[in-house]
């Protein structure tokens, strides 16, 4: 398979339509578990859609392929900052929000037509963290692990 | 499912060394169809379905559909809740050591 990908699971108890606002259009919620970075577009099928870091610095730019809320996102995915990156061109980035008992599976995939790619080793370093604050957040109300919570 | 469960899920998935064994092929190698993977255990194809859907019951293997195929995906955001729960903070005083180290020999060669 000349392309590398990387599948990303996790079960968060809440509602496709919460999860689907923090992955979205919820800024400030995003800032919290992205450490610091926030994602801006329409949200809609062709919108541009770009990262930015902490400081405003654009991290990763491109296009919302597909949009079905809150049930499916599809973004093309051109990392901006480093150079070595940025030359490997686009990726694309699937959300998928799946209802489970009371849970909503969310199911990240992230692909780019090429082997051995260093953007998607370099994502599959980052995605593990960000889920798993996401995750943390809005199923405790914080990113920390709290050891005195009953 | 409660986060007890998840965990009792997690931790009866990784206490058996052919289902870690599946996991160290999907670490040097994701993507992996189940006849690639049964190629590496000494198992029957019904033994390995069984694990693999173990893994996949306690997350820590993503799946995806191709054609007529599977490709199995080692899941990663299970481990890095273990991760965050018990080890990140011992993480912090070995970062501030280096910071201080740095600083202190910043400080005498300048």
């Amino acid at each position: 398979m000349a392309k590398s990908t990387y599948v990303y699971v996790s079960y968060i108890r809440t509602t496709p339509e919460k999860l689907w606002a923090a992955l979205t259009i919820d800024t400030e919620f995003q800032k919290q578990y992205w450490f610091g970075n926030t994602c801006l577009s329409g949200w809609t099928a062709g919108s541009t859609w770009k990262m930015e870091g902490p400081d405003g610095t654009l991290m990763d730019a491109g296009e919302i392929v597909e949009s079905d809320p809150p049930k499916r996102l599809v973004i093309r995915w051109t990392h901006q900052w480093k150079p070595e990156l940025k030359e490997e061109g686009p990726s694309l980035c699937t959300m998928l929000l799946e209802q489970e008992g009371s849970a909503v599976k969310l199911s990240i995939t992230h692909t780019i037509e090429r082997e051995n790619s260093k953007l998607i080793t370099a994502v599959s370093g980052g995605w593990p963290k960000v889920i798993s604050n996401l995750k943390s957040l809005i199923e405790t109300g914080s990113i920390a692990v709290d050891v005195n919570k009953k | 499912m409660t986060e007890a469960r998840d965990a009792d899920l997690l931790f009866k998935a990784l206490a058996d060394s052919s289902r870690r064994k599946l996991l160290d092929l999907l670490n040097v190698h994701d993507g992996r169809t189940l006849n690639d993977l049964c190629e590496h255990l000494d198992m029957t194809r019904q033994g390995v379905t069984q694990h693999l859907a173990v893994l996949e019951e306690a997350n820590l293997i993503g799946t995806v559909r191709r054609g007529r195929e599977k490709l199995h995906f080692l899941n990663p955001v299970p481990l890095q809740e273990i991760y965050e729960r018990w080890i990140s903070k011992f993480e912090k005083p070995r970062l501030k050591a280096l910071a201080d180290l740095k600083r202190r020999l910043e400080k005498d060669h300048g």
